[in-house]
């Protein structure tokens, strides 16, 4: 009995000492908060962060250098007053809203055609890519070239086919600029829609098209009853996220017309670009951005509630 | 030999260092700032792709040498694009870092007044010594009460125009008056040579052509106190209405579209007959006179010739581009950038700089229009003098904060736009006093 107690005695003297912090990580609910610190972090540093600071500038007057002093609401009530927003806004909706439907169309009718077996897939898969892969600034100054008023290679080619007989102003017409920058933005995007789908495409199982093929229904009713109600989740995954890029796209309208022809361009982001770096007018600029909150807000929860329901189905 | 160790080395060197340069460390704790010396300094000075090649190589190649060797400054110069320097600007000021001096482009010294550090004396004696500054160079870089940069150069804008193709509708020389240059860009239109004038969203052409356009009607934005909005009157209404005659008699309607080098283009493709820019037209033509070619073969810079803006009922007008070199609050340099920013800008080194530039600027300082350049090309003789009388946005007011937001915001291109495109004028210049009154509230 002696020697057996002293044994035990022995191996709990040589059993390593638990610190307070192993201790700690044991209990699951301390080990979750301390995996889950350097997200929080990393989102409080970049995410938060400018987000609160772009808040507070939104509702101070500060200006380039100057940090300005508490304001409340006075510039948005500005906005509420100025043309040139009111024009920004619209733009913004009718440039994300059509933008948005013709990506959507294109994309998933290059999905359908590239989900096809034939000679070459691999390489015009990644060759669809290219508008997404290339930088915006680039590719858009590519497409500042064929839309100008003297040089550009689409008037010239329409020319030659006898179309048109005296050059189309892309780029200086009201209404045509918004229509080049929306196709310039519709180009860039698709390849991201079609991939995006492609790979939603390729996780549905053959076997249903074939069963609905033996029983008869034509290539349309397959589509409507089996690849889209499947590929809806996925599709509205993409969308998502291209409304949200699109709405607050700035780049390209930027290279392109500057916001011109008088504002007939002018979207959020170029107008608070205007604004904040231009005219050194932070705080308007700031409250521009955050003006674009609300909006995308509303269509985020809209989707994400939808997609929660299509998922639920 | 004794050996000398990291420790004894780094205490020897580092307080030898300090007590040499600063006379103590209560001397720094007393300034409560970092001390700076010209000897060893590095200052980093921010400016535009030059649209002159040869001054960016010059500098690059001659004056950062120089610089060292005159002044022990190790000088780091970046060049970007003109459109772009407003963001490093302002990306520079709100984070405490950045270049210690910025070349500003138009009144945008005034929009950075809070966030530069004193460089009077080094202006006041550039400007002594060099006969004085220009009007419009004063009105950018000074806030009334100090200097908010050293000016640097005024970039001239002048008409470039085809002088054959004027000569061939009996035009010998350029029009003096609004009324005889839209007559000859009538008659050129209609020989598919239009006049090529950009009336979109760009920081140089546009304001340069529009702005003046405005004044030589007996428009302005704002009367000489800066305070009161005058845009809405019958001058301005009239300026509008000619304008919109003019555009549709006289111009390419590409124009809205157009950039700052869209012009320059069109008119080195041989599509347009006239345009207001400053003289890289006809420096980049005779540079390369093989290229560059008139429908008959011949080098196209032999056919150019230059002239200044046409007369309207209120007078003469012209709006040039001057920059200025700010030296930025946030510098840890300033004593070596004010000593660098005299320096440059002393006649024997900025010489260099104004010779390189073959006329297509002219300096910030009157003596510069007296310079043996002006003697070797007669056809770059219009640009001599583009810094008399010269005006800037917000005349006949201040060049201030709310005449750059008139300015940035393109509130009075954007005026001429939107009649252009078929808005009446009455209802532009409405639109426009809006705007305008909204920057002065």
């Amino acid at each position: 009995m002696a020697v057996s107690g002293l044994a035990t005695r022995g191996a709990f003297a040589r059993a390593p000492r638990r610190g307070t912090a192993s201790r700690l990580l044991e209990d699951e609910r301390w080990l979750a908060a301390a995996l889950l610190l350097p997200t929080v972090i990393l989102l409080a540093l970049f995410i938060a962060y400018p987000f609160v600071e772009g808040v507070w500038l939104a509702v101070t007057n500060a200006t380039v250098g100057v940090p300005g002093k508490f304001v409340g609401l006075a510039n948005f009530e500005m906005l509420w007053n100025d043309s040139i927003f009111r024009v920004a806004v619209w733009n913004t909706f009718v440039y994300t809203a059509v933008a948005t439907v013709f990506k959507l169309g294109l994309g998933l009718w290059l999905a359908l055609l590239l989900n096809r077996n034939f000679r070459g897939k691999a390489f015009t898969r990644a060759f669809i890519l290219l508008p997404f892969i290339i930088p915006t600034v680039l590719s858009t100054y590519a497409w500042k070239w064929m839309f100008d008023p003297t040089f550009s290679v689409i008037n010239w080619t329409l020319f030659q086919l006898d179309i048109i007989h005296s050059r189309i102003n892309w780029l200086g017409d009201p209404g045509l600029a918004l229509i080049s920058v929306i196709i310039v933005n519709v180009w860039r995007g698709v390849p991201f829609y079609a991939i995006s789908l492609l790979a939603g495409l390729q996780t549905i199982n053959p076997e249903l098209q074939e069963a609905a093929a033996i029983d008869g229904a034509p290539p349309w009713q397959r589509f409507w009853h089996i690849t889209w109600p499947l590929l809806l989740p996925v599709t509205m995954v993409v969308v998502l996220f291209s409304v949200i890029q699109t709405f607050a796209d700035f780049q390209l309208v930027y290279v392109l017309t500057g916001g011109g022809p008088a504002n007939a361009t002018q979207l959020f982001a170029t107008y608070a670009y205007q604004l904040g770096v231009g005219t050194g007018l932070l705080s308007q600029g700031a409250a521009v951005s955050l003006a674009m909150f609300p909006f995308l807000l509303i269509i985020v929860v809209v989707q994400l509630l939808y997609i929660r329901r299509v998922e639920v189905h | 030999m004794p050996r000398i160790g990291r420790r004894k080395f780094l205490k020897i060197s580092g307080a030898g260092a300090i007590a040499a340069r600063t006379g103590g460390i209560a001397a720094i704790l007393a300034s409560g700032k970092a001390p700076a010396f010209a000897q060893g300094a590095t200052v980093h000075w921010l400016r535009w792709n030059d649209f002159v090649p040869s001054s960016d190589v010059l500098l690059r190649d001659k004056i950062i040498p120089e610089c060292a060797k005159d002044l022990g400054i190790t000088l780091n110069i970046e060049m970007i694009n003109g459109n772009d320097i407003q963001a490093r600007t302002t990306a520079a000021i709100q984070s405490g870092t950045g270049p210690d001096v910025i070349c500003a482009l138009n009144n945008w010294p005034q929009l950075y007044a809070d966030s530069v550090a004193e460089v009077t004396a080094v202006a006041d004696k550039i400007g002594h010594d060099q006969g004085g500054f220009y009007h419009v160079s004063t009105v950018v870089a000074h806030n009334g009460k100090k200097w908010l940069g050293v000016p640097w150069c005024i970039v001239g804008a002048e008409n470039a125009y085809r002088k054959s193709w004027f000569d061939a509708i009996g035009v010998s020389k350029f029009p003096n008056t609004w009324d005889e240059y839209r007559a000859a860009g009538k008659k050129l239109k209609a020989k598919g040579q239009p006049i090529g004038q950009a009336l979109g969203h760009s920081f140089g052409d546009p304001p340069t052509f529009w702005y003046p356009f405005l004044w030589s009607f007996g428009g302005a934005e704002v009367d000489k106190s800066g305070k009161k909005v005058v845009l809405n009157s019958k001058a301005t209404v009239e300026a509008v209405k000619y304008g919109v005659a003019f555009w549709k008699d006289c111009c390419d309607e590409g124009g809205l579209a157009w950039d700052d080098s869209s012009n320059n283009r069109a008119f080195l493709a041989g599509t347009i007959s006239s345009t207001l820019n400053g003289a890289s037209i006809y420096l980049l033509a005779k540079r390369e006179p093989d290229k560059y070619l008139t429908e008959k073969g011949t080098p196209l810079w032999q056919d150019i010739r230059h002239g200044i803006m046409p007369r309207g009922p209120a007078g003469r007008f012209s709006c040039q581009l001057p920059m200025t070199n700010m030296l930025m609050g946030y510098s840890k340099q300033q004593d070596a950038a004010r000593k660098f920013l005299a320096w440059i800008t002393s006649k024997p080194i900025y010489q260099a700089w104004f010779d390189s530039q073959g006329g297509y600027t002219v300096g910030a300082t009157t003596i510069w229009e007296k310079d043996p350049i002006w003697n070797k090309d007669p056809v770059m003789a219009p640009y001599r003098t583009v810094g008399r009388g010269a005006e800037f946005p917000g005349y006949p007011g201040p060049a201030d904060r709310n005449a750059a937001e008139v300015l940035s915001k393109y509130i009075i291109i954007d005026m001429f736009a939107k009649a252009v495109q078929g808005m009446s004028a009455e209802d532009a210049v409405k639109w426009a006093t809006s705007e305008v009154q909204k920057v002065h509230a």
